[in-house]
């Protein structure tokens, strides 16, 4: 079943007005009774309301739902693309390249990506970086992060990788040696497994459906 | 007068330490500001990061201990009677006082750890607003049940339950309850921001909102005299607005991190209503205000619920409603246009409720050891209140303005035009505007800490001075109208 917001919206004012009013039959709308039945059944409609919306949403945002793709995604070639349809860029998720030069299964996968998100927790990327827009504005949005252009068009010759994986790695060990400008990373002491795991963590959330943010990314405006 | 009770000595001590750490929370937050001037300052030291976190925890935890304060001091006002269980409720404020300081430290000496169970459980979570690691959290959520338990046990006891404290005790269940959404791990990131936002946005725009409500109830009863049916259906005006409004508005984060697209409309047509119990909650202050010709015994408690009801208003109300909607969003989002909405939501909203509170407790302490003369009426009053007040009011409003021209210029340049990549973004953090607006916001920055300086002198100088009876219809410390 497909749940339209305009649905929603509309059935969840009505239901709390309809309540209100049979529940205060009797009682004049400038008196307390009134008002206190309105707040009780604001309150607890809209709770229900978004109790239900959340078992929906789980839909779409488990691993492998109907916007979050499953850790796996890291063997696959990611792209943004504009869709026509939807008037926005959406991500497509296109046949298998491997990740570091090799294609994971899905136990490999899954315990990558955990490592990598524990990681991301545990240096607070949160605190200086927003990861889905969400975080802080000290330093560049990370959603799409994997297919920023500047991994090829600056790092990998800086760091000397010919593998774009690699040359993030390298990176994210040492962005203090390597500034990209004034502003400089913290070196955040990751180790090589760390810094693979955060890689392939940037990969799979480049890959979530996530109706439109960042809007032309890695497209300049026409 | 008469004597203190137990639980208003304890109201004491959280507002105390409260202060302290807004104190703090300035301090922190000026490092970030210098740093977005000059990256190297404190570089690998005391990196933005940390500095963030401590400057955002502070904030968000000397704001609840200041809640906690004022329902201490109100409560047993409200029922006539001391609070039940106030040797554990004073138990608590240790084990809090204790647990603070060690996650402080942690954050400052120890900073981060390896990717691994042991750091989310003693470091640091690293989720924005609640890092505090997992041990704090569970010591959080035990002092909570404290908390709650005091004021409902404090309820049953007087056999009696007001419209406000009614309101208290469910808003309390659902603020307190709403923070386990916050203590999970899953290494799904649209699951984790999904709930994380349970506790962020169902705090600060449903639960922390009802609470303010009642605090603001509270403090008019004791400013004005209003009476207690008016200002009790007006709080329940404002709950039925808050909930109904806030509850889906939760929907506006749920725009870009893998929701459905169904909570682009919802979250858009919510949010966008959000700020009518803001204005419900105006016309309430002014309208008991202009009922009573502002004749308070106590001057910068209700200038600071006068702040309160108009920062509340414009800084999460209009602050909030301009980019809330998902069009606008899609540009605007993560941006310092948050930044700039979030600096003058908080302070409008929820500084000034507890300076509000903080005044109406230090006019009736002040009160003790005053012995009352015939014909002799006494107003709180002094120059520094006037200076803290005015100075705090302008240097937030300046910050405001610098960081939405900031986020102003970065929503174009690296989201719209740009296409949010890395270089877009340096390209609009080198920008003149962007630079610029840094610079304003420092500078109004400092003006704010050292409007916090003079803040604190007149906390512990203010006094209340004699006045003729006929100006003033309340006193200090008098108890309004009984349930
Ligand atoms: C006192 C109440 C409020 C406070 C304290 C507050 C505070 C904040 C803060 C701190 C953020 C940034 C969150 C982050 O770090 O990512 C935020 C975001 C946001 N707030 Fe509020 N807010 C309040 C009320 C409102 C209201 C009433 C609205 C709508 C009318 C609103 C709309 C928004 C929106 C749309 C965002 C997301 C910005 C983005 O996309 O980056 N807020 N709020
Ligand atoms: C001395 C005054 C202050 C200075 C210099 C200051 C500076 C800062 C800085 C540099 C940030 C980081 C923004 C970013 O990530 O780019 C920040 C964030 C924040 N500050 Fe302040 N701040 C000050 C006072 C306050 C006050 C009084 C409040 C609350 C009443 C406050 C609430 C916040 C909040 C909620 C955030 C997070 C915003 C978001 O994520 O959108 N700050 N502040
Ligand atoms: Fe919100």
């Amino acid at each position: 079943m497909k749940i339209g917001w305009l649905e929603v919206t509309v059935a969840s004012i009505f239901i709390v007005i309809f309540l209100t009013l049979i529940f205060s039959r009797g009682s004049n709308w400038l008196e307390p009774k009134f008002w206190r039945n309105a707040a009780i059944f604001s309150g607890v409609i809209m709770t229900i309301f978004l109790i239900f919306l959340t078992f929906d949403t789980h839909r779409y945002i488990n691993m492998g739902g109907i916007n979050v793709p499953e850790p796996d995604v890291i063997n696959n070639k990611i792209l943004y693309v504009y869709d026509d349809a939807k008037g926005y860029y959406v991500p497509k998720i296109e046949g298998q390249e491997g990740f570091f030069g090799k294609i994971w299964s899905k136990e490999e996968a899954s315990a990558l990506i955990d490592k990598g998100k524990k990681t991301i927790q545990s240096r607070n990327c949160m605190d200086c970086h927003t990861l889905l827009g969400n975080g802080a504005y000290y330093a560049p949005d990370l959603t799409k992060a994997w297919l920023d252009p500047k991994w090829e068009q600056l790092i990998m010759p800086v760091v000397g990788k010919s593998m774009k994986e690699e040359a993030m790695a390298t990176w994210l060990q040492n962005p203090d040696k390597y500034p990209t400008w004034t502003r400089k990373m913290p070196n955040l002491r990751l180790t090589p497994e760390e810094a693979k795991a955060v890689v392939a963590y940037l990969k799979y959330m480049s890959a979530i459906y996530t109706n439109g943010f960042p809007d032309h990314f890695g497209v300049a405006a026409k | 007068m008469d004597k203190l009770y137990e639980s208003q000595k304890l109201a004491i001590w959280y507002f105390a330490v409260a202060i302290v750490l807004f104190g703090a929370q300035l301090l922190f937050g000026l490092v970030g500001a210098i740093q977005f001037v000059n990256p190297d300052f404190l570089f690998g030291v005391l990196d933005f990061s940390i500095g963030r976190m401590l400057h955002i925890n502070a904030l968000v935890v000397w704001l609840l201990l200041g809640f906690i304060g004022a329902i201490y001091w109100f409560l047993p006002k409200e029922f006539g009677r001391e609070v039940v269980g106030i040797k554990l409720g004073k138990l608590a404020f240790f084990i809090l006082v204790a647990a603070v300081t060690v996650v402080v430290l942690v954050y400052i000496f120890i900073q981060i750890g390896p990717g691994d169970w042991k750091t989310l459980w003693f470091i640091t979570e690293g989720r924005e607003y609640i890092e505090a690691p997992r041990w704090a959290d569970i010591g959080i959520v035990a002092v909570a049940l404290v908390v709650f338990y005091n004021v409902v046990a404090t309820a049953l006891a007087a056999k009696k339950i007001t419209g406000i404290t009614g309101v208290l005790i469910v808003d309390l269940g659902a603020l307190f309850g709403l923070y386990l959404a916050g203590m999970f791990y899953t290494p799904n990131i649209s699951v984790d921001q999904f709930y994380w936002w349970w506790v962020v946005h169902l705090w600060v725009e449903a639960t922390w909102e009802v609470l303010i409500g009642v605090l603001m109830a509270w403090s008019l009863m004791y400013l004005l005299g209003s009476s207690r049916k008016l200002v009790e259906t007006w709080l329940y005006v404002e709950v039925f607005l808050v909930f109904g409004t806030g509850i889906l508005g939760l929907g506006h984060h749920y725009f870009w991190i893998g929701t459905p697209e169904y909570w682009l409309g919802i979250g858009g047509f919510f949010s966008a209503l959000e700020p009518i119990p803001l204005v419900a909650m105006i016309i309430h202050a002014i309208y008991d205000a202009g009922m009573h010709k502002l004749r308070t015994a106590n001057r910068p408690a209700l200038f600071w619920v006068f702040a309160q009801a108009f920062g509340n208003f414009l800084g999460a109300g209009v602050w909030g409603f301009m980019q809330t909607l998902p069009q606008i969003n899609l540009y605007s989002h993560g941006t310092q246009m948050a930044a700039s909405h979030g600096h003058l939501a908080f302070f409008g909203a929820y500084v000034a409720a507890n300076l509000a509170v903080l005044y109406i407790i230090v006019g009736e302490l002040r009160m003790k050891g005053i012995t009352p003369q015939k014909g002799v009426k006494y107003v709180l009053d002094s120059k520094a209140w006037r200076y803290a007040y005015v100075g705090m009011i302008i240097s937030i409003i300046g910050m405001t303005a610098a960081l939405l021209v900031a986020g102003f210029e970065q929503t174009l340049q690296e989201r719209a035009i740009g296409g949010s990549t890395w270089q877009a973004y340096i390209d609009a953090q080198e920008h003149p505007w962007f630079k610029e607006a840094m610079l304003w916001r420092l500078g109004f920055g400092v003006l704010f800490f050292v409007s916090y300086i003079i803040l604190i002198y007149d906390l512990l100088t203010i006094k209340p001075k004699p006045v003729k009876e006929e100006e003033i219809e309340t006193e200090l410390g008098a108890v309004p109208e009984k349930a």
